[in-house]
């Protein structure tokens, strides 16, 4: 899950690492009210969307009066930002942070990620602060330096002093660093983040270090024990299609084509996509609905695959480990009786009560085209939808 | 022979009165796996499918003899499950449960360092030793006695790999789905190395995906080390950058661990991979002919 920055840089303060002053604001009042309550002379105004570029892309402006705030804060309100992340359609700013300005005296990069090959969360570092760390680990590799941590020790002192020393943290300031790091890393841990990361961190001319930007994306399959970041989802920022299949505990991402598809499994959801566009056709999603089917998440995967009008035909492939065929089965009838079904649907089943689900589905008198594998349900969902 | 379990392993089910270790439970019993005891703590002294059932792993393990267990214990309480397993001293454990916490996976793979117990997953469908023992998930009825071994980061596309590898007479040794997550147990290359020692296995076909760099690393061993010859697939051509699909470790970030830098790479180190889902077993078939282990492999 993503959080905004704003929401990000509240949860770093609560755990002592050094963010500059700032508030969300909803409109442009409060971005006034904001700005004259920080009294600073200069305001950063930063549209808050889920999607790194927002510089680039004109969402985050420095103001030198509050007139400026008012013009800045209702430019970029209502604004639809494209950035190289937010994909050609860009994203509605709803909300700003309206933060005290401070004199950049150096920009470094920060960040925590969980790695696999050491199994660790890792620490990296860069002095190449300010650009994307993918270009700098591409360009000039020998400016990353990383910290592989302990989980039992926890990230050590002279890890975090390694990693300041190494990008160049001026001397006096390494303490500062140090403190910064640890915090972060308190964040990670107990927050369950996949990625922590923080760029640029700066040092200000008033020998302050802290965190500009900070992006936290926390685990999902940590999320049940932490309520408090939960409440900081914001639905506006997610594909409303998949938020409707996180109700019913399904995998959803929504795709540009016509064929809908129906997978269990993550692998052969990913397989099916895939070969849907080797036969020609375009996939309209990716749908795994986990492990735990019953007959009521088929029925909800059906309406989130109907409820998208591209969709000009359904392929269903299953293959029962976990899942059970007559359940499915049971489901696709279900949905077909209660909401109706009116593109051509492709239903392949194999696997755990395999026997049973065909049955089922024969019986039902449903206007289904039976696949007998894989390549030949593909094949006959894309000719249907020509 | 097979690797990782036969008909002799001795089995404990941790969770076993929950209700999808229950259908399972049976399941595995039905197909031939000895089953010897399971756990729930509160519920020992209880039976599930004639299973006897104890309050902890090492009460179990003293009265059966069980050298692995399979875990289907819920997301909150599977990282300590597979703690007790590993104190437990078994030789190996397979958990089934998908969602741990990346981070309570970080500390289990911590405690198991130096440790005897090897792990298989989380979030993975189990290891099949064809009709000899099944622990896990995997549909009993589409594996077939025989000499090629598959290994699948994907628990339903093992499935269909294995099955179409029986649908046209090539049996297997055994099948082991290594788990989607990020931080997981036995990687591509340690199911390798076993597959390479396994006398009774010819050709391995490896089943990955997009996300991480597991399938380049393992390309690299095998180019190295693999004696037998070794097909590919990989899963997600189509996924777009940054989204998660499905799988915790299936996502393609900064450009890295995309599916075409994957076939790539296995091309490069002599591997063939298979261009369609549909097309695992064909491409399969095909080396076994050009390597001349198509009649070995091949059974009525």
């Amino acid at each position: 899950m993503n959080i905004h920055e704003y929401q990000g840089k509240e949860i770093l303060r609560k755990y002592g690492v050094a963010v500059p002053n700032g508030k969300a604001a909803f409109s442009v009042e409060e971005a006034v009210a904001v700005a004259q309550e920080l009294a600073t002379k200069v305001c950063v105004v930063k549209a808050q969307i889920h999607a790194g570029g927002r510089g680039k892309a004109g969402g985050v402006k420095v103001a030198k009066n509050i007139d400026e705030v008012r013009q800045y804060a209702s430019d970029i309100l209502g604004k639809t930002l494209v950035t190289h992340q937010t994909g050609p359609e860009g994203k509605v700013v709803k909300r700003l942070l309206i933060e005290e300005g401070c004199d950049i005296k150096k920009e470094y990069y920060i960040g925590l990620v969980i790695d696999r090959a050491t199994s660790s969360v890792v620490l990296m570092a860069s002095e190449e602060g300010g650009t994307e760390i993918e270009t700098v680990a591409a360009q000039t590799p020998e400016k990353i330096f990383k910290e592989v941590i302990d989980p039992v020790i926890g990230l050590a002192g002279y890890q975090a002093r390694r990693i300041a020393f190494n990008i160049n943290i001026p001397p006096d300031l390494v303490g500062q660093a140090v403190k910064f790091m640890m915090g972060l890393y308190r964040v990670f841990i107990e927050k369950d983040c996949s990625i922590a990361e923080i760029n640029p961190l700066v040092v200000t001319g008033d020998g302050k270090v802290m965190a500009l930007d900070a992006k936290l994306n926390f685990d999902d399959s940590g999320l049940y024990r932490h309520p408090d970041v939960v409440e900081y989802r914001d639905k506006d920022e997610e594909d409303a299609n998949e938020l409707e299949a996180a109700k019913y505990d399904l995998n959803y991402v929504t795709l540009d084509g016509d064929i809908a598809c129906m997978v269990n499994g993550a692998g052969l959801a990913m397989a099916t996509v895939d070969i849907i566009k080797h036969y020609g056709g375009e996939p309209a999603n990716f749908l795994d609905v986990g492990g735990k089917t019953t007959v009521e998440t088929v029925k909800g995967a059906f309406d989130i695959i109907l409820a998208d009008k591209k969709v000009k035909g359904i392929f269903v492939n299953i293959f029962g480990g976990i899942n059970k065929c007559d359940v499915i089965a049971q489901g696709i009838v279900g949905a077909a009786q209660q909401v109706g079904i009116h593109v051509p649907l492709v239903v392949r089943l194999e696997g755990t009560n395999v026997e049973q689900g065909k049955e089922i589905l024969k019986k039902s008198g449903i206007d289904i085209v039976v696949a007998d594998s894989l390549g030949s349900g593909a094949e006959k969902i894309v000719s249907l939808v020509g | 022979m097979s690797i990782l379990v036969n008909k002799d392993t001795k089995v404990v089910v941790q969770g076993i009165t929950g209700s999808t270790a229950k259908f399972h439970t049976k399941q595995m019993i039905e197909y031939g796996t000895k089953i010897v005891a399971g756990v729930t703590p509160g519920k020992g002294g209880e039976k599930v499918e004639g299973v006897p059932v104890f309050n902890t792993l090492s009460e179990a393990v003293k009265a059966t003899g069980a050298t692995v267990s399979v875990i289907y214990v819920p997301a909150p309480f599977a990282a300590d499950a597979i703690l007790e397993a590993v104190d437990s001293e078994l030789a190996l454990v397979i958990c089934i449960t998908e969602h741990i916490p990346v981070l309570d996976m970080v500390k289990v793979k911590r405690y198991m360092e130096g440790k005897k117990t090897r792990l298989i997953g989380p979030n993975c469908p189990g290891v099949t030793t064809a009709e000899e023992c099944k622990i896990g998930l995997m549909p009993s009825y589409i594996h077939k006695k025989g000499h090629v071994g598959v290994i699948s980061r994907s628990g339903t596309l093992t499935y269909e790999a294995v099955h179409q590898l029986s649908q046209a007479g090539i049996g297997q040794s055994s099948a082991v789905g290594i788990g989607g997550d990020p931080i997981k147990g036995m990687d591509f290359i340690d199911v390798l190395k076993a597959f390479n020692e396994d006398e009774d296995t010819y050709a391995v076909m490896m089943l990955g995906e997009i996300g991480g760099t597991a399938e380049e690393e393992a390309a690299e061993w095998i180019k190295k080390h693999m004696k037998k010859p070794v097909v590919g697939f990989i899963g997600g051509r189509m996924a777009p950058p940054g989204k998660r699909m499905g799988h915790a470790g299936a996502i393609i970030s900064g450009g890295k661990g995309t599916a075409d830098e994957k076939i790539r790479a296995m091309n490069s180190c002599g591997i063939q991979v298979a261009p369609t889902p549909a097309a695992m077993g064909e491409t399969l078939i095909k080396v076994l002919k050009e390597k001349d282990l198509y009649d070995s492999c091949h059974t009525h």
